[in-house]
């Protein structure tokens, strides 16, 4: 616990007590719960990665940036895939730099060595530069090494881990454990703060026993229904009150049908900015009905709900009346 | 006292089968000293993402906990308020016996005396339901029951009215006693023990002849085959692509080292990628079979993701694609039709196969694990070997699973000693376990 006293001079300290995360989270426009401020309250004052669970669409890449943007600190994004590796996700050298230097440098090649006669002396000449190409200054940093780099702290998303490979997810393990990275050239770069990570993942595959140790985890789920009004009406701030007590509801009920790809809070927000633009005040069968590909992505789903439609749009708008 | 009760909780988590490392646990510890303890809702979301890392042990973790919590408020507060009580007692050496805790029913004061009679026992290291009584009745004695019995036998002896009226206090005290100790040990049966009376039914149930599973255990069944999917689906998904040793990537070499101007100082292989499982199942659903068809085929449809092309047939006379119908419809719906429509005919393997060969051979190539399960009862009819010797050689590989045991097998009108040279792996199957090793061994042959 000794080493955090040493952040004190970081960009974290708004992160003080869970209340202050949720308030900061919201004056950026990310509506939090509970649960998500205390992730974030413990990520920071244990120093531990967040990884995050839940469907796609319910704010989980959303979060890193809120935060990111709530305490003024550079965000660094690594989205994983298959095949990622150490080139693309650590650093690499500049190989173009390097060889360019190397060429203008070969017209002063005779001025260095210049008193050199035999080889051995020329060869000492030379060993005086050889560390000048494998310097920082040929580094070309990577998201994970750029996040350690920053001054003052910054927050670190790792987006997707379960689509990179077995072997990526334990070259992780270094860097979350100690957030340090390894240069063979250089030696170990240590971050000077370490930056706060959030990791997420789709459930594409299982993720190993070890980076699972190592995180703090968070699984978010479908919002309720009032925090799901309030991220409405917090991104799409000229919903009229009514409209957004009923389509809230409505796509709650939705996601009580048997249908392949529950509509996520994204989906309802896109769907929210259409009805606004389509000058809706109040939801109707026909507009629902042109507007539903907005909230479901599959054929199929579409057909299941188009049979019940009229019945959950009528039980929307009376039930969103008597949310009001 | 927080570390003990840290320590005891993380204990009861492992034996609801939450995996809770040493790292995890100081993780744990330096939450709790971070988050306190006044805030039972935000130690437990903190207790929760430190230690549970998947929906189902958060689900585990938030109710073990409210039973945990709710047990070891009880403790504390007895301890608070105790503490006159228990000085009181500490003078006279001893701590109030069972009678004057029950007559006075002081609360605190009891929930004291079973927390430290519950540890005097060991009650934390319970298992199954059955021992509950036996811890009962060891904290009974644990809380002075022997002293109790002897006053008791001696108020009796003496066989005056004040001895009788005595002995009753004494028996209504000790009925009180062992009533609240029973609910004691069933509270932490509940923390420390059900997780592991679950994994002995678990345990139990895989070892079941498959066609004795009854309906009742379906529920259990079903999760246990989904867990199961889930396990070889991890095992099997680790390796996709495989490292072709000795022969070098060009590409990716010269990438590689460019930065050494060309010169191969890397060198990288090149792999190989492997392929997706295509499996062909072809099920005799007669009546004697069919239990063991649907426990097969629930398991291969439990992890599509995993396997690119399942397709599936059932017969008992004329064979029928039912892949259709089992990836669209209800599982068990479609699985009771299936038995009631085709598996009423008489069983014929000759028949079966030749349907086979005349609608579906294009669909095994090199890829195609041909699984065949059923006893190979043809009803003395032809069993068709040269096709099936045909489909065998398409297929890549070729496993019998059979219901009935080895010795039984060729007896009567088996022919499964006759269709077995053919086969690559031909074995019985009579569990969970061996169903596991069979799917298991058609995965691995794709690595």
């Amino acid at each position: 616990m000794g080493k955090n006293t040493s952040t004190a001079a970081t960009g974290y300290e708004p992160l003080g007590t869970i209340e202050a995360v949720t308030d900061g989270l919201a004056s950026v426009g990310y509506i939090s719960t509970r649960q998500i401020s205390t992730a974030v309250y413990l990520a920071h004052h244990l120093r531990k990665p967040v990884l995050i669970e839940g469907p796609a669409g319910v704010g989980k890449t959303d979060l890193a940036a809120s935060l990111a943007g709530f305490l003024a600190l550079p965000l660094v994004r690594m989205q994983c895939y298959e095949g990622l590796d150490e080139g693309k996700a650590l650093y690499e050298w500049k190989y173009g730099k390097q060889l360019l230097y190397t060429q203008l440098l070969k017209e002063k090649l005779g001025e260095v060595m210049d008193g050199a006669d035999s080889l051995s002396a020329s060869y000492e000449k030379l060993g005086g530069f050889e560390d000048l190409f494998f310097s920082e200054d040929f580094l070309e940093p990577r998201p994970l090494l750029k996040a350690m780099r920053q001054e003052t702290g910054s927050v670190l998303l790792i987006d997707e881990i379960d689509k990179s490979d077995e072997a990526f997810e334990a070259f992780l393990l270094e860097v979350l454990s100690d957030y340090q990275v390894t240069v063979p050239e250089i030696g170990t770069i240590s971050a000077k703060v370490p930056p706060i990570v959030v990791l997420t993942s789709n459930n594409v595959r299982e993720l190993g026993d070890a980076l699972k140790r190592r995180c703090l985890h968070l699984h978010i789920g479908f919002p309720e229904a009032a925090r799901e009004r309030a991220i409405v009406a917090a991104r799409v701030p000229e919903v009229d009150a009514d409209l957004l007590a009923q389509l809230v509801d409505f796509v709650q009920g939705l996601r009580d049908q048997d249908i392949r790809k529950q509509p996520s809070i994204s989906e309802t927000v896109d769907w929210a900015r259409t009805l606004v633009l389509m000058h809706a005040d109040a939801l109707g069968e026909d507009m629902v009905r042109d507007t539903l590909n907005v909230l479901l992505k599959h054929e199929s789903d579409i057909e299941v709900v188009d049979k019940s439609l009229g019945k959950l749009v009528r039980a929307s708008v009376q039930g969103g009346r008597m949310e009001r | 006292m927080s570390a003990r009760i840290l320590s005891d909780f993380i204990r009861a988590l492992r034996a609801s089968d939450v995996r809770v490392s040493t790292g995890e646990a100081i993780d744990a510890a330096g939450a709790m000293k971070l988050v306190g303890f006044e805030d039972r809702v935000l130690l437990r979301d903190t207790l929760g993402m430190v230690l549970a890392k998947s929906p189902d042990e958060k689900e585990t973790h938030d109710h073990l906990f409210d039973l945990f919590f709710r047990r070891e408020r009880g403790a504390s507060q007895g301890e608070d308020a105790g503490d006159g009580a228990a000085e009181d007692a500490g003078a006279a050496g001893q701590a109030p016996d069972m009678r004057s805790l029950s007559e006075q029913g002081d609360e605190a004061a009891i929930a004291m005396a079973m927390e430290r009679a519950g540890e005097e026992v060991g009650l934390s290291d319970i298992r199954f339901s059955t021992q509950v009584s036996f811890y009962a009745q060891k904290m009974l004695k644990s809380l002075g029951g022997d002293a109790l019995q002897r006053e008791l036998v001696t108020q009796l002896q003496a066989h005056t009215p004040e001895g009788e009226a005595e002995a009753e206090a004494l028996m209504a005290a000790r009925a009180d006693m062992l009533a609240r100790s029973r609910e004691h040990v069933e509270r932490n049966f509940e923390v420390f023990g059900s997780g592991t009376t679950e994994q002995f039914r678990d345990d139990y149930l895989s070892d079941k002849a498959l066609d004795r599973v009854s309906r009742s255990d379906m529920v259990r069944m079903r999760a246990l085959i989904a867990r199961i999917a889930k396990r070889l689906a991890t095992k099997h998904s680790r390796k996709r692509r495989k490292r072709n040793v000795g022969v070098l990537d060009v590409r990716r070499t010269l990438r590689a080292n460019a930065g050494f101007d060309g010169v191969p100082f890397d060198v990288a292989w090149k792999q190989k990628v492997r392929d997706r499982p295509k499996i062909m199942a072809v099920c005799d659903v007669s009546g004697s079979v069919s239990q063991y068809v649907r426990f097969l085929l629930m398991l291969l449809y439990a992890f599509q993701e995993e396997i690119s092309d399942i397709s599936c047939y059932a017969f008992s006379g004329r064979l029928e694609d039912v892949s259709a119908q089992l990836e669209s419809h209800d599982f068990e719906e479609v699985m009771d039709r299936i038995v009631k429509t085709i598996g009423m005919s008489s069983t014929d393997y000759g028949q079966a196969l030749s349907d086979l060969k005349t609608e579906h051979f294009s669909q095994i190539d090199r890829r195609t694990t041909l699984i065949v399960l059923g006893d190979g009862r043809s009803n003395y009819g032809d069993g068709r070997l040269d096709i099936f010797r045909e489909a065998a050689a398409r297929a890549k590989r070729t496993i019998w699973l059979s219901p009935e045991q080895k010795p039984l097998w060729g007896t009567g009108d088996s022919l499964l000693l006759r269709y077995q040279p053919y086969c690559d792996v031909m074995t019985d199957v009579a569990n969970l376990r061996d169903l596991e090793r069979a799917v298991d061994d058609v995965l691995a042959a794709y690595a």
